[in-house]
């Protein structure tokens, strides 16, 4: 079988523009897309700082319109989650569902995912209460009172568009000051349905036998004294890690798990490419990660052009 | 595709088409505003096909039919639930992969 020019593992806003690249650079890219399809914007609603969308734009229909985008351009796109790879072996080895794929170039762009919090009462309940889901699980809490776990700009917005259902959204954050930008912690601080709770850390989540949520532990870090909070959901905003464990050993990744890259998109391993919030801890954006995507493309057809003939089997 | 398999559940016809059904019946809660419950909704309607004629398969949108997702105390979605002589057998919230799903599914055939 001929190896693909191009295999991009991913489908958020960065493997997406790789695809819409590499594919109108006729290179016919194939995108396996993943368990989480479309990425974090998915879970979104209103995007307000994507250029060119003056009014905004929904998260879903972004990664919906991207996704047509690429395939407009003969982009191939598999609905499938990648099992292994094989980054040692010219051409690459990529396996997805029962096919195996080979590869010149491979653009990872595998994103991250929501952290947890680690407590085993958390796993149990998810889906009774516990949730990394606002735009998912917000509806089923109307009128309720509920906490949101995490200081950053995306505890700050899963806080306030909670606000639409529940009569009261607890923010529990375990340092004194917040993460957040300043736009959004002003926003989240002018919310009189937002409450805060800093200095305090989730230290178990309770059902009282229900098999759904019905309380918090909340830990005062300063003092540790322990005070039991009633809510009926709690939302886990903690940030993400990077997905990169299928590269671990075949790749380098910095201390936090992410792929270091340089020169653009380059890894540690000539050919292969990583875009989006697999390489980026620091600006984490949809427009850097599409930017980025962009980078891996180009990156990947130069590289491409500079095989001899006598390798491009 | 296989979307012909999958049924349309409601507050309406629960009863009849998922708790007194003589096989097993899967039912996807979600929702039109649940970005993950679109991504699942190829793998439920993958299912349908796979096990037509063996499991019953079918949606059950949360926005219009509050009272069955009251009863079943759905708080997440999606949210995929195996019924069996009207009992919940299996649950499963969340993201899962379709060969995750088939072995929950076989386990009850």
């Amino acid at each position: 079988m001929q190896p693909r020019n191009v295999v991009i593992i991913g489908s958020g806003p960065a493997g997406l523009t790789a695809a819409l690249y590499s594919a109108r650079a006729n290179l016919k890219p194939l995108l396996i897309e993943g368990l989480e399809a479309g990425g974090q914007l998915m879970l979104t609603t209103l995007i307000e700082n994507f250029p060119g969308f003056k009014d905004g734009i929904m998260g879903p229909d972004l990664m919906g319109d991207m996704r047509a985008q690429a395939e407009k351009f003969g982009t191939e796109i598999v609905r499938a989650h990648v099992t292994s790879v094989d980054l040692t072996m010219r051409p690459f080895v990529v396996r997805a569902a029962d096919q195996e794929y080979r590869a010149k170039t491979v653009v990872i762009a595998t994103g991250a995912s929501a952290k947890l919090l680690g407590l085993e009462s958390e796993r149990r309940l998810m889906g009774r209460g516990v949730s990394t889901c606002a735009t998912c699980d917000g509806f089923f809490f109307r009128g309720q009172e509920i906490a949101v776990v995490g200081g950053g700009d995306s505890a700050m917005e899963e806080a306030i568009y909670l606000t639409r259902f529940a009569s009261k959204v607890i923010v529990v954050h375990r340092r004194p000051m917040l993460r957040a930008s300043k736009i959004m912690q002003e926003k989240a601080r002018a919310n009189p349905k937002i409450v805060w709770a800093l200095e305090s850390e989730v230290e178990e989540i309770r059902d009282a036998g229900r098999n759904e949520v019905s309380s918090m532990v909340l830990r005062e870090v300063q003092t540790g004294r322990l005070t039991e909070v009633p809510v009926s959901a709690v939302f886990v905003a903690i940030g993400h890690r990077p997905n990169t464990a299928l590269f671990k050993g075949q790749i380098e990744l910095d201390a936090a798990g992410y792929i270091i890259t340089h020169d653009g998109a380059k890894t540690n391993v000539p050919g292969v490419f990583a875009c989006g919030d697999v390489q980026d801890h620091i600006y984490r954006q949809a427009i850097t990660a599409a930017g980025s995507g962009c980078m891996a493309a180009l990156d990947a057809e130069h590289y491409i052009d500079g095989i001899p003939e006598h390798l491009q089997t | 595709m296989a979307a012909d398999n999958v049924q349309t559940f409601t507050d309406g016809n629960f009863e009849e088409t998922v708790i007194k059904a003589g096989g097993p019946v899967l039912v996807d809660f979600w929702a039109e505003w649940c970005g993950p419950c679109k991504r699942l909704g190829p793998t439920v309607d993958a299912l349908a096909g796979d096990y037509a004629g063996k499991v019953t398969i079918g949606k059950l949108n949360v926005d219009e039919n509050p009272s069955t997702t009251m009863k079943f105390q759905i708080r997440g979605i999606p949210a995929l639930l195996l019924f069996k002589g009207g009992q919940v057998v299996e649950s499963v919230v969340g993201l899962a992969h379709k060969d995750e799903l088939k072995k929950v599914i076989d386990k009850h055939i």
